[in-house]
């Protein structure tokens, strides 16, 4: 990838605009450099190194919209780019909740590019497989895991003056030690943007840890437990239910935060009053773009719930419109208080418990109380008496997130992580939460 | 397992730069002129030449051409339409007997050359790490050939307005007939791919898919309740013709309960029941867990059998190669040496195959260049083969590969990917209906709904879109809040009955996830309606706050 200035995007943006004769035109420019190491069997697998960049042209006549992407960026490809999204919002029919493209914004930067996660390069990538694959083999264990760093500028404008431009960067870490018998397993994920908070040997000595201590598993019957959950075991839970703080849904009646009788439940005590979370694009630890892709508006800090209350909802700029409310950009992080208790500290305080390294799995059963099921994984643990006294077998779940914040014992201490399926940066706390409901046992290692 | 990617897409209907995930996108009128045999030859040739004298010992590469078009439909509005393109070569090689993978965007001899050089030095710097060289079982160079989807009716000719006129017209039969809202889409694949390697093969290939998911929903405001029904609908390999539902396509699901379809869909008619249908979920009677027999129709089971099944017996994951993503498997090589170990009952027979017409497998040639083929899974209930790639079939003492190497881009390296696994027919005569007289206690389950299973494929939940309550012999009345758990093994063991040839028809995923970085690859898994005895159902229903 060429990695493009500020000002060759701007060059390339506004030549983009100056082509169109449509009513409006947004423009998306981002390239990005990618490397990989995957290993298995105590191997490597594959590696690689993926460049790209890409030019979205989104055009629109009245309330007819076409959109065109392409490669290539020279003078040419870009008429070639606008000439057919012009030709498919010709094509289209009128879209009555059109909306047209926002005025200008106000990016503020955050922090969200690292040079030393730029630099990475193919001798640090196997450097990172080298650890887990030398000390799993030293310990009788088989090592498989992924890594994978990024680098990239994105770039917006539109027909109303709005440029933005920033460059980021992040990596990916995520390991699987099981013992040779295929009778113990451990796993453990690390997900940052600054590459100097990245210890691929800590990542991997607590998947090595998790792998031996998990031989031997007991079987512990269904039911509702007490859990520690490490902040992996509800990333996903958590996405789910935020991916679901959708206006219009709720003020449709067709979302877990719908009003009886109509309209939304904004302002009302959902969770316990330890619950607190936000969302921040200048988080230092887990910094997104200060804007949304998708809508072009500026993100801005969000008290998402506050104490245990329902405090702010996502509206859609037509949604926005209608209902009288002011359209921000959607987040593009998920913040949760906790504390700065260890994990360690939170078991030391459980009298009988099940530690949960990880979920897996998950889907939506019921959208009307946002009841998700998915599996444990990779390191469940019995606790009695503040200790961890024997690893488990693992446990399908069936459990709604709205259930499990009202649920809240005690908080730990937030850890940046991202979702296996969303594309949220997370930073949340291991809790622990009463009456978890476990449905079945998996004999699954 | 099934990736969230549809999710991703149908949100990304929302937003109007959030769309690209497939390619690059162009005008309808050019998805027309497809790139000359020849040119794709001869930059085949430069890879093969330059692979082979920087010192690969096999090269192949594979040039692919992606065109898709999607269309959104919210209510009675049309939200988007999309057209995308994504065209480049990839090539693998073996050099010190380990593989390199190099792709390029760049469809020049000199671009395409570059990338295998560029693939021979990342396989020589892979050796120094490989603890054995890969073992390719031997395929015949077939020459030049090419092989393509049979289809009647182009979808790239039918204009979009008539498209959008279609599903806006099924939105409205849905809110008609009782939904409150209605979403319905159109994906329409095209995946253009040359095949080359220096084995001697150069293979064209042309492969058409369709899909159009709806959802309705029905919304109660004084009860705070919603309920949602899912199109019964699959995708297909095949051409627009797959809308032109004849009398012969449709037929009774059993009790008359809705329509059903086969080897073509009439969308209209199943948004109409869809939205009717939604409004019933409302005041449906909440189910007494328990167990249950089960009576699953096909568009419900192939989900099933695609998790418990299809997953479990591909051989990369029973290796441990997808241990850190999607796991391992249950069925270990010492369950299929013993060639005793029971995954099902004795009339339980599985069927790997690519050649079945319509299916989303369905190919001339792997992305190996192996012909199609069709082979036994489980056979009488025992678990007799893999699914392999040719650098895996003598671990299994295949003498040649199965034909399971997919790649779902021409910049993703090929790996082992799942044919269209399949539950074979029963063999006496037997209607859903006649099955169902012989239930005393029991739930019909049609559609897909929630599913999830656990890393080696043994503990799963599984739900529905539509239940019916079977009491002494007959349908009594609709159910909700049903899902139900088991173990694979216990699961297919507890398979009592299936219904006969005539019954046997296809489901299918476009999105079926594997891999790091993660690739989606599409199939289709048929069954007949099947009974299964005694297994343990669950209640949904929750409350909260």
């Amino acid at each position: 990838m060429k990695n493009l200035s500020q000002e060759e995007t701007k060059r390339i943006c506004d030549k983009v605009l100056s082509l169109t004769k449509a009513d409006q035109c947004e423009v998306n420019l981002s390239g990005s450099r990618t490397g990989n190491i995957r290993y298995a069997r105590n191997a490597v697998s594959t590696a690689g190194l993926i460049e790209d960049t890409q030019l979205v042209v989104s055009v629109a006549f009245g309330k007819k919209q076409g959109i065109a992407t392409i490669n290539e960026l020279d003078d040419k490809s870009l008429e070639k780019a606008v000439r057919r999204a012009e030709d498919l919002a010709r094509l289209a029919p009128e879209n009555p909740e059109f909306m047209p493209t926002p005025g200008k914004q106000q990016y503020k930067a955050s922090e969200t590019f690292f040079q030393k996660t730029a630099d990475i390069d193919p001798e640090f990538r196997a450097q990172v497989a080298a650890y887990s694959i030398e000390n799993s083999k030293k310990n009788k264990l088989v090592a498989a895991g992924f890594f994978t760093d990024t680098s990239k500028f994105t770039a917006i404008a539109n027909s109303n003056g709005v440029f933005g431009f920033q460059r980021d960067t992040g990596l990916d870490f995520s390991v699987t030690v099981r013992t040779e018998d295929g009778r113990g397993s451990g796993w453990a994920k690390r997900s940052v943007g600054d590459a100097s908070k990245f210890d691929a040997r800590e990542a991997s000595n607590v998947a090595i840890e998790k792998a031996l201590r998990s031989v031997e598993a007991k079987a512990l019957e269904p039911g509702r437990y007490t859990v520690i959950l490490e902040p992996a075991a509800t990333s996903d839970l958590l996405a789910y239910m935020f991916s679901g703080f959708d206006a219009r849904q709720a003020d449709e009646g067709r979302s877990f935060l719908s009003k009886k009788g109509g309209g939304n439940r904004m302002g009302e005590k959902l969770f316990d009053e330890q619950v607190n979370v936000w969302a921040d694009p200048w988080d230092k630890n887990v910094a997104v773009l200060p804007w949304d892709n998708g809508s072009m508006l500026a993100r801005e800090h969000q008290e998402l719930i506050k104490n245990g209350k329902i405090n702010a909802l996502n509206y859609s700029t037509y949604w926005a419109k209608k209902q009288g409310k002011r359209a921000i950009g959607a987040p593009g992080n998920i913040i949760m208080a906790g504390t700065d208790k260890s994990t360690e500290e939170l078991i030391a305080n459980t009298k009988k418990g099940v530690l949960v390294t990880r979920t897996w799995y998950i889907r939506m059963v019921d959208p009307q109380s946002v009841l998700l099921t998915g599996l444990t994984r990779d390191g469940t643990f019995y606790i009695e008496n503040g200790k961890i006294k024997h690893p488990i077998k693992n446990f399908r779940f069936n459990e709604s997130p709205v259930s499990m914040l009202n649920n809240i014992d005690e908080l730990g201490k937030p850890e940046i992580l991202s979702g296996d399926e969303s594309d949220y940066q997370l930073l949340i706390p291991a809790m622990r939460v009463r009456d978890f409901n476990f449905t079945s046992l998996s004999d699954a290692v | 397992m099934e990736r969230r990617s549809f999710l991703k897409v149908g949100a990304a209907a929302g937003g109007s730069l959030l769309i690209p995930v497939f390619g690059n996108a162009i005008a309808a009128e050019e998805l027309l002129n497809p790139m000359a045999v020849q040119f794709k030859k001869s930059l085949a040739d430069a890879a093969m030449n330059a692979a082979t004298k920087a010192g690969a010992s096999y090269c192949d590469v594979r040039i692919g051409r992606y065109l898709n078009q999607f269309i959104t439909t919210r209510d009675l509005n049309v939200e988007n339409i999309v057209n995308t393109e994504s065209s480049g070569v990839g090539v693998r090689v073996i050099a010190g007997g380990a593989y390199g993978f190099c792709s390029t965007n760049v469809m020049t001899l000199d671009s395409v050359a570059e990338a295998a050089r560029q693939a021979v030095a990342i396989a020589r710097a892979n050796a120094k790490l490989q603890s054995e060289p890969v073992q390719l079982a031997p395929v015949k160079g077939v020459g030049d050939v090419a092989w393509a989807t049979p289809f009647k009716k182009d979808w790239r000719t039918v204009p979009i307005k008539e498209k959008a006129e279609m599903l806006i017209a099924a939105n409205k039969a849905g809110m008609d007939a009782g939904a409150n809202f209605m979403q319905s889409m159109l994906f329409q694949v095209n995946q253009q791919k040359y095949f080359a390697s220096t084995d001697g093969s150069y293979i064209d290939q042309d492969m058409h898919r369709l899909w159009s998911p709806l959802t309705a929903t029905a919304v109660d405001k004084a009860t705070n309740r919603f309920r949602t029904r899912d199109g019964l609908s699959s995708p297909v390999s095949m051409g627009y013709e797959f809308f032109d539902a004849k009398p012969e396509n449709k037929f009774k699901a059993a009790g008359g309960v809705t329509t059903l379809y086969k080897g073509a869909y009439d969308l209209i008619e199943d948004a109409r029941a869809a939205g009717r249908q939604a409004r019933e979920k409302l005041t449906a009677k909440s189910v007494e867990p328990g167990k249950y027999d089960l009576v699953l129709s096909p568009e419900h089971l192939f989900l099933t059998i695609h998790e418990s099944v299809g997953h479990a017996t591909e051989l990369d994951r029973v290796l441990g190669y997808e241990a850190n993503y999607a796991g391992t498997s249950f069925a270990t090589l010492d369950k299929w040496q013993s060639k005793k170990f029971k995954y099902g009952s004795e009339r339980v027979n599985f069927v790997a195959d690519r050649t079945t017409s319509g299916s989303l497998a369905c190919v001339g040639y792997d992305d190996e260049g192996v012909p199609a083929k069709r082979w036994d899974i489980i056979k009488d209930g025992i678990l007799v083969n893999y699914q392999a790639t040719r650098d895996q079939a003598h671990v299994i003492g295949e003498k040649e590969s199965q034909g399971c190497s997919y790649a779902d881009s021409w910049s993703s390296v090929q790996f082992q990917r799942m044919p269209n696994v399949s539950l074979q027919a029963g063999k006496k005569p037997l209607t859903p209906d006649d099955m169902i007289k012989d239930v005393k206690k029991g739930i019909y389950i049609l559609g897909r709904g929630s599913f999830s299973i656990d890393q080696q494929r043994y503990n799963f939940q599984f739900g529905g879109q539509l239940y019916f309550e079977i009491k002494n012999g007959k349908i009594t009345n609709p159910l909700e809040d049903v899902a139900y758990q088991s173990n694979t093994q216990e699961f297919w063991n507890a398979c009592s009955a299936l219904c006969d040839e005539r019954d046997w028809r296809m489901g299918g995923s476009f999105f079926d996830g594997k891999g790091q970085p993660s690739q989606v690859s599409c199939v289709s898994h048929g069954s007949p309606t099947t009974r299964f005895n005694g297994i343990n159902v669950i209640n949904t229903a929750r409350k909260i706050g």
